[in-house]
């Protein structure tokens, strides 16, 4: 692990987000600073309503925020407007997703899923297909990579949706709710891949969760309440 | 990587079974369409049959199919005479219902002199008139056979011969017979009514020499416009060109039928393409999760913009197809003529594919404005 040994791939400053205006005004983030290392996994937790789910859509470049600074993998990315015109493809580029139910596209095998992220990147086909196999293989699913999603078990599809997020070689992992769907035992193994990917790809993963079992498998757990990280905890650490 | 190939084949029985129904509906529009132009095929057969260029009539009127027409039978040695025509023909037109066989038999009688001009085209089965009386010469579609006889008007006609695709703008179909048996069937009285003429002491007339009208060809060297000139100065005649009465037949005669069926068929394709656009509509809205699942982890708008314009154009001429070769297997099952044209199969075939993309715009505007964030949660 490589945590506090280089530049942060996620920094942000006074990142805030609010919905409305005036008396409809809700601030769903107030100013929040964060910096994530290279092969950190940290988790977000909080009750409704906190803002986890908004800190992720904003690191994902999927909302826009009100105010602030974010860096992502060294590039200003937000500085009072995106500095980028394409979010897509700062997203194809830099950022994974990794969903709560999958979201793999049903009508796309399993190497199909995981190659449509290259194929969308511009890459050749059997180079795509490749990539895939291998991370597949990686993960432990290459023997139903010709599989259509609907047959998988929900740790197959995670760790194919995994695989997925991995595909065109992102350094920042978004997960939203990644174990919930799943046993203790299998929500470990899961956890224990993102683990593994952070470690061997110097990348950063931030998982929002609610899910206690898997609470020490987190570098640093950030707390949120009414918009702020109110604490900050590293399991790991034993602190 | 076609997605929308492979999301058709993910879901292939209900994308075959939408097809199936678009395309049930195409056919319908396809067939409205032939119709029309069986509709105004049959009207002008029967014009057409003589290959004239002149016809002659009674003065004030338009016939002999838009209004009744008489003129003496001997019109037709007078135009003979005039200056650039070729050949001329008497002709008689009268609809007439029969019963044959105990099934009711409606035809289009023509009268003609044979050797002359107005006789039937070419025969498909048997041969033309030879004795004179008493014979005829039918159209397939009357479902008589060579040798058959039938009673029509108190005679017997025997059925010598047979033509194909001949019928008039009503759709019955023709029969030929001599112009003096046609006379007799339409202007001899029944029984009664001549002897009550008798009895009011009108002189008997059997069956005038009266008929509807002349039929001529001009040389191609004469002018058809100094024949008719020519032919009007007889007060008691009217006269047109060909092009004239053809004319007559399609504005005024199936005018009305002509409106009808291409207002339906355009409500038709109204109805196509609102139900086009609704299908494409709930098919997008089907894969909301999976748009916003792309747009997520990068996809560009124009990769999925294809998935649905590419499913909208399969699904138009996977329809399209399917109705075509419906209609071109039934047509000739139709009670009227089904007139399939390659130009509006293609037309229908372009109309089919702007309608697609018109109506996948609805599609297309749904998926654009699908948040990526619906991807993430429940």
């Amino acid at each position: 692990m490589v945590v506090g040994a280089s530049a942060p791939l996620v920094e942000l400053r006074g990142l805030a987000k609010h919905y409305g205006e005036g008396e409809t005004r809700v601030d769903a983030l107030k100013a929040i600073d964060l910096d994530l290392r290279p092969g950190e996994v940290v988790g977000l937790l909080g009750p409704s309503g906190s803002g986890k789910t908004t800190l992720l859509n904003l690191v994902g470049c999927i909302v826009e925020p009100s105010g602030g600074i974010m860096r992502l993998d060294g590039e200003t990315v937000w500085d009072g407007r995106w500095l980028r015109p394409d979010l897509r493809s700062l997203r194809l580029e830099k950022i994974g997703f990794i969903f709560q139910f999958h979201n793999l596209l049903p009508f796309l095998d399993v190497a199909e899923n995981v190659a449509l992220v290259l194929d969308m990147a511009g890459a050749p086909r059997a180079a795509a297909l490749a990539r895939a196999h291998e991370l597949l293989d990686y993960l432990e699913v290459g023997h139903r990579k010709t599989a259509k999603p609907s047959s998988l078990s929900g740790g197959e599809a995670q760790r194919v949706a995994i695989a997925r997020a991995l595909a065109n070689h992102p350094r920042i992992i978004l997960a939203d709710e990644p174990t919930a769907a799943l046993d203790g035992e299998r929500a470990g193994i899961v956890m224990d891949l993102l683990r593994k990917v952070a470690s061997e790809q110097a990348a950063t993963v931030i998982v929002v969760t609610h899910d206690e079992k898997i609470w020490d498998r987190f570098d640093s757990i950030f707390t949120l309440r009414d918009g702020r990280i109110v604490s900050t905890v590293s399991p790991r650490a034993g602190g | 990587m076609n997605l929308a190939i492979r999301d058709i084949r993910h879901h292939l029985g209900r994308f075959l079974l939408t097809a199936l129904g678009l395309g049930l509906l195409l056919g319908v529009v396809l067939s409205m369409i032939g119709i029309y132009r069986g509709l105004v095929a049959d009207a002008l057969a029967l014009v057409r049959m003589p290959a004239a260029d002149v016809w002659v009539v009674e003065t004030g009127t338009r016939g002999p199919f838009a209004e009744g027409s008489r003129i003496p039978g001997d019109t037709r040695e007078s135009i003979a005479r005039l200056a650039g025509v070729t050949e001329a023909g008497s002709l008689t037109f009268q609809s007439l219902e029969a019963i044959h066989r105990d099934r009711k038999l409606r035809l289009q009688v023509v009268g003609w002199e044979p050797g002359r001009l107005g006789g039937p085209p070419a025969i498909a089965e048997g041969r033309g008139l030879a004795r004179g009386r008493f014979e005829m010469v039918a159209d397939l579609k009357t479902g008589l056979a060579v040798g058959e006889r039938v009673w029509l008007g108190g005679d017997v006609f025997t059925v010598v011969g047979l033509t194909r695709g001949a019928v008039s703008s009503g759709g019955d179909p023709v029969v030929w017979m001599a112009l003096r048996d046609s006379q007799v069937l339409q202007f001899r009285l029944a029984p009664a009514p001549a002897r009550r003429e008798a009895a009011r002491g009108t002189p008997p007339s059997g069956a005038p020499d009266t008929i509807n009208a002349v039929v001529a060809r001009v040389a191609p060297d004469a002018s058809v416009e100094a024949v008719v000139a020519a032919a009007k100065r007889w007060k008691h005649l009217a006269a047109m060109t060909q092009d004239e009465q053809e004319t007559i037949l399609t504005r005024s005669v199936v005018e009305k039928a002509r409106q009808q069926i291409g207002l339906f068929t355009t409500v038709l394709l109204t109805v196509s393409t609102v139900i086009i656009a609704l299908i494409i509509y709930t098919m997008t809205m089907d894969k909301i999760r999976e748009i916003a699942t792309l747009k997520l982890i990068g996809a560009p708008d124009g990769r999925i913009v294809g998935l649905i314009v590419q499913q909208a154009l399969a699904l138009g001429l996977i329809g399209f197809s399917v109705g075509a070769s419906l209609i071109v297997s039934v047509k000739d099952h139709f009670p009227r003529r089904v007139v399939l044209l390659p130009e509006d199969a293609a037309a229908l075939g372009m109309i089919v594919v702007v309608v697609c993309l018109v109506a996948s715009g609805l599609g297309v505007r749904l998926a654009l404005r699908v948040d990526p964030a619906t991807a993430l949660g429940g």
